[in-house]
């Protein structure tokens, strides 16, 4: 029989047990702690990267022209990481923002202008967060003129409310949306030997002989340096740069935390790009074989997702589409708000009450409504909004890629943090890359609108 | 009154009015005087920079400035660590407002004239946060100056006087030279100091801790979340860092303590005096998800034999922070735990009472190992403000307060 003492024994036996284990897990604990205090916002601020307009430009050069944009990805993705991870290091390093930098190098006059240039290209992001919305909504059958008012709505709120960081993760989790694409791009059964095959430039591939038959060689004109040009603009944002630099600042990264946030970025940068590279091979096997060679509303966009859910793709493009939107709603007003009454000397953030910051609540919910506004009033234009917007984007990029190279090979700044001569090489070829291609699109569309102005 | 950025770019003169060159920068010296614009880099062209003192400038206008003496008496410019330069060093930078408690960015200086045997002086009377500077600032050299002086008549004026800016400088050389002193900023409530200090960047947050007396620099790390406590602790001296910490409350400095690398907080420690370092080492001991790592061993405890009377004096005659003390610990003869008393009992009671009749009901207190949890419910269930943690023979080892509850229930 058990006696009570016995059994008193074991339990404490237990205890013990129970606590040496408990010990020995201790240090591990609190190192994945301090990683996870770190980690996130490269994550973020990649994943956010995938919004409306993202999956509207993948989408739309998939379907345009198949394979033959995919090369790009892997440039992109070494521009990517190599402009985040400048930024996190002057985060970690400085300990002060982007904006903040500008402001404190360059003079009240550059940062106004900096700051102005910020506001309309990200007022253009927000609308075009406002557009995926307004097409999720029609995807499944509701007026545009209630769900973007209500997700207006519904965003300021929530960031007033300071729940914002809560939904944050919610909107993080749902972003497993994105692998409806990579499931769909497998069940579309695409030559997967070709598609690897074009993230080398095929430029270059069409002189191997042996590849040569499998090669499609883009034709570069314009319209194929708008896809570029947007496809640059949408992965590779300028608010990114604020964003990360601000959020590694209020983490309190430190020079000893710094290598899990370069980790970070690096993991956020390869994961954007994975996700981008399914989207472009589904839609190209799904629509771009099939001749569809233009996505013009959700429903063309959605029947990339048919392998995958049959007559429920739109639904699933739909719930993906809102998500994405809602996310990227949810923290670009904010971000962008803070980042130019922080450069301009204006009381901000959220834990602040209303009169005490006037103009940052003010610019938050001008950035908010007008948004929203706007994308009633231009419905028609929709598409042309979510492709303008990135172009927008593409065109502030090397403004601000400029600012961030000068101010990150400062010694008086960095120390010894500064760029070494190959990361700066880098650097310097995707801005300089940036702002050829962005001069090809201006001429182009200017080109155009003289030779053809109707269109 | 004039401002900064309209002095910025004027052109000089000297006494036969001949041009000298533009306002390139100016500079306070603060060694010799607080707020007097002391010199004025003068440059032209490729030649070599001149400076004009201030005994040199007969007359300032906005965009213009007529010199004394010839151009020859001028002497060429060497950079000073010990002189304050107006664009460099505070437009666009970063202050601390005394006054206003907070961290502010300068837009622009208004400075005033002040006239003596035929010189004019400039001195610097506010820095200009709002948006007058801020138009100022964007316009100047783009619109006509009355337009400038007439929009930003029209916005509300947001300013700051010269005695009530801090500057932030991290360097602690150029910090002496500049006399920047942070008395000002000791005289502050040291949570509205943390929340300054906790705005700007770690060098400056740095420079700022180093430079307070030890009370006040502990008394702001205690309010600091934890990673920059430990951030700051760090870097510090190990000398300063462990009289900051001998400032601390034992239980805080053992918080800060456990953040750090062993070979650090080792290293603290040795530097600490004998009992204070005891103390905390004990305290460190205990897992902070328990009672022992959330007390403090840091309480006041009388006999509960002794009369009112007597433990009144007896308080008078020790140094205790009356502000955080409401409840005092009783022990018994055996140096067991035997009850709390609130002060405002204390207050209340008879002089001869003795204060065992004053006891709290229900008897509580706590083991070390005790999970958190079990404080917690403690706390909530009998609306405690103190409780005692006992070790197994009931000796009390030291206290939990309601604040230590609330900061960790806030994490």
């Amino acid at each position: 029989m058990w006696s009570r003492e016995s059994l008193e024994a074991m339990g404490e036996r237990w205890t013990e047990r129970v606590q040496s284990v408990r010990d020995a897990i201790r240090p591990f604990r609190r190192r994945i702690m301090l990683f996870l205090a770190v980690v996130g916002p490269g994550l973020i601020v990649s994943n956010v990267d995938n919004d409306a307009g993202g999956i509207y430009t993948y989408a739309q050069s998939g379907a345009k022209y198949g394979n033959a944009v995919l090369w790009s990805l892997i440039p992109m993705t070494i521009a990517l990481y190599v402009s985040l991870e400048m930024c996190s290091r002057m985060g970690a390093f400085t300990g002060k923002g982007l904006s903040d930098l500008v402001r404190e190098e360059f003079g009240f006059r550059v940062t106004f202008f900096l700051m102005a240039a910020v506001l309309f290209v990200n007022l253009g992001n927000v609308m075009a967060e406002f557009t995926g919305v307004f097409w999720a909504s029609e995807a499944m059958g509701i007026s545009r003129y209630i769900s973007v008012p209500i997700a207006a709505i519904l965003v300021w709120v929530l960031v007033v409310q300071g729940t914002a960081k809560a939904v944050e993760r919610i909107f993080l989790a749902i972003c497993v949306v994105y692998f409806a694409y990579v499931i769909s791009a497998f069940l579309a059964k695409p030559d997967w030997l070709v598609a690897l095959l074009h993230l080398l430039p095929p430029q270059l591939m069409q002189y191997v002989p042996t590849i040569k038959p499998y090669v499609e060689v883009p034709k570069f004109d314009a319209a194929y340096a708008v896809i570029l040009a947007g496809l640059v603009g949408t992965t590779i944002a300028p608010w990114q740069h604020f964003f990360l630099q601000a959020a590694v600042v209020e983490k309190r990264v430190g020079p000893r935390q710094y290598s899990a946030t370069r980790n970070d970025v690096l993991v956020g940068s390869i994961s954007c790009m994975v996700i981008v590279f399914f989207i472009i091979v589904c839609t190209a096997s799904t629509l771009h074989v099939k001749g569809i060679l233009d996505v013009d509303n959700a429903g063309t966009a959605a029947i990339a997702l048919r392998p995958l859910a049959g007559k429920f793709a739109s639904l699933l493009f739909a719930v993906g589409l809102l998500n994405a939107s809602l996310f990227a709603a949810s923290i670009l007003p904010l971000s962008t708000s803070y980042v130019v009454c922080e450069a301009l000397g204006f009381e901000s953030g959220i834990d602040r009450k209303f009169g005490e910051a006037k103009i940052f609540y003010a610019l938050y919910t001008a950035i908010i409504f007008l948004g929203g506004f706007l994308v009633l009033a231009l419905g028609k234009f929709a598409n042309a909004i979510l492709l303008w917007s990135q172009v927008l984007n593409g065109f502030l990029l090397p403004a601000v890629l400029i600012f961030v190279l000068i101010l990150v090979n400062r010694k008086d700044l960095m120390g010894d943090q500064v760029n070494t001569r190959g990361f700066n090489w880098v650097a310097w070829i995707s801005t300089v890359a940036m702002i050829v291609l962005t001069l090809i699109v201006a001429y182009t569309s200017i080109h155009d609108l003289f030779v053809h102005p109707s269109s | 009154m004039l401002t900064a950025t309209e002095l910025m770019g004027a052109k000089a003169y000297d006494a036969q009015g001949h041009y000298v060159g533009k306002v390139r920068e100016f500079f306070v010296e603060p060694a010799e005087q607080p707020n007097r614009v002391a010199h004025f880099l003068l440059a032209r062209g490729s030649f070599q920079p001149l400076v004009a003192r201030h005994d040199q400038v007969a007359t300032i206008e906005a965009g213009k400035v007529e010199l004394s003496v010839p151009e020859r008496a001028l002497g060429p410019y060497q950079p000073n660590e010990g002189w304050l330069a107006v664009t460099k060093d505070l437009l666009d930078q970063q202050i601390i407002d005394t006054s206003g408690r907070k961290v502010v960015r300068v837009n622009d200086l208004d400075l005033t004239e002040q006239r003596t045997n035929g010189n004019v002086e400039l001195r610097i009377a506010q820095v200009d946060v709002g948006l007058p500077g801020a138009v100022r600032r964007l316009l100047q050299g783009i619109a006509p100056p009355r337009m400038i002086r007439g929009l930003q008549n029209r916005l509300p004026a947001k300013t700051i006087r010269w005695e009530f800016v801090n500057l932030v400088e991290p360097d602690p050389l150029r910090r002496l030279k500049l006399r920047i002193t942070h008395e000002k900023l000791e005289d502050l409530h040291p949570a509205d100091l943390a929340d300054i200090v906790e705005e700007l960047s770690p060098a400056e947050r740095q420079g700022i801790i180093a430079s307070l007396d030890e009370e006040t620099a502990a008394a702001v790390l205690a309010e600091l979340d934890a990673r920059l406590t430990t951030q700051i602790v760090e870097k510090l001296d190990p000398g300063k860092a462990a009289d900051i910490l001998e400032e601390m409350a034992p239980d805080a400095a053992a918080d800060v303590l456990g953040e750090l690398s062993k070979e650090t907080s080792e290293e603290l420690l040795e530097e600490m005096p004998g009992q204070e370092a005891n103390e905390v080492r004990e305290l460190l001991e205990f897992d902070p998800a328990t009672a022992g790592g959330m007390m403090n061993t840091d309480f006041v405890f009388v006999g509960d034999k002794s009369l009112r009377d007597e433990v009144v004096e007896w308080m008078r005659e020790q140094d205790l922070n009356l502000d955080q003390l409401d409840t005092i610990v009783l022990l018994d003869g055996g140096a067991q735990f035997s009850g709390t008393v609130s002060v405002a009992r204390l207050l209340l009671a008879e002089p001869g009472q003795s204060l065992s009749e004053l006891k709290m009901e229900p008897l509580l207190n706590i083991q070390p190992n005790a999970d958190e949890k079990d404080v917690f419910e403690l706390f909530d269930k009998y609306n405690l403000r103190m409780l005692t943690v006992v070790d197994e023979d009931g000796r009390p080892l030291g206290v939990i307060t309601v604040d230590d509850v609330v900061s960790k229930l806030l994490k």
